[in-house]
């Protein structure tokens, strides 16, 4: 199953909504509820971090029989330096972000924390890519 | 302590969610930041939170947060009202500050996570 999302810059009151409709998916799917919270919080850190720090981008989620692959690329400044973004506590969130309760350095460690994959690709001033997968057993 | 309990003892305004009022809860986990709600693994506590905007709710909705208490008199939105209300969630209102609040829940017995 392939699942498409378009998010824009800027556009915090509809963050999080295509990690909702994923969850919503997986629930569908009988997906055990602690691998879909995974899931979603991986995905949903990313999908914050495209609205936050970039000018939006494509989220796509293929479901697997055995496992979820997402990608969330956004077209961004990029990241400089990606071993630096995944420290916790590392963050170059506008004032706005951290207003929504994000920019504490705390979502590419999240994301780590909640996949069995993930790569981080990024080229300044075109964006960054980020590859998850979570497998379902 | 059941939810109806913890919004007696913080005197706070049930604004969705009426009919889990009877459900028991033991555990808090109070903050404004939304990647640390994230963090807590499996468990499903009562969350404490001065932030007050759509994230509260989507945050939550993720990480099967189920009862959102607003703390330092802020006042819900209609959309995350309608939001809470979709996800089938209890939110409520209390105008004591977040350190009163979580006394109180201690003192009842309510527990930390961690």
């Amino acid at each position: 199953m392939h699942l498409e999302y378009q998010v824009y810059e800027a556009d915090f009151v509809n963050a999080g909504s295509a990690s909702s409709a994923v969850k919503k998916t997986l629930k569908q799917l009988n997906i055990n509820p602690k691998i879909i919270k995974r899931v979603v919080v991986a995905l949903y850190e990313a999908e914050v971090n495209a609205i936050a720090h970039a000018y939006g981008g494509t989220i796509t989620a293929d479901i697997e029989p055995d496992r979820i692959r997402m990608v969330v690329a956004d077209k961004g400044p990029g990241i400089p330096d990606i071993d630096w973004a995944m420290q916790e506590g590392n963050s170059t969130a506008s004032p706005e972000v951290r207003d929504m309760g994000f920019g504490a350095g705390m979502g590419l460690p999240n994301i780590k924390n909640n996949v069995d994959k993930l790569n981080v690709s990024s080229t300044v001033g075109v964006g960054t890519t980020v590859e998850m997968e979570v497998m379902f057993v | 302590m059941t939810i109806k309990q913890i919004s007696e003892l913080l005197e706070a305004n049930v604004l969705c969610g009426a009919d889990r009022l009877e459900e028991e809860n033991d555990m808090v986990f109070a903050s404004d930041l939304m990647s640390e709600v994230l963090t807590i693994g499996d468990h499903s506590p009562i969350l404490l939170t001065g932030l007050c905007n759509m994230q509260t709710i989507r945050t939550c909705e993720m990480g099967n947060l189920n009862v959102i208490v607003l703390v330092r008199k802020k006042k819900a939105t209609e959309e995350m009202i309608e939001e809470a209300e979709d996800e089938g969630m209890v939110l409520m209102e209390c105008d004591y500050s977040m350190f009163k609040a979580c006394g109180l829940l201690y003192n009842a017995g309510m527990r930390p996570i961690f």
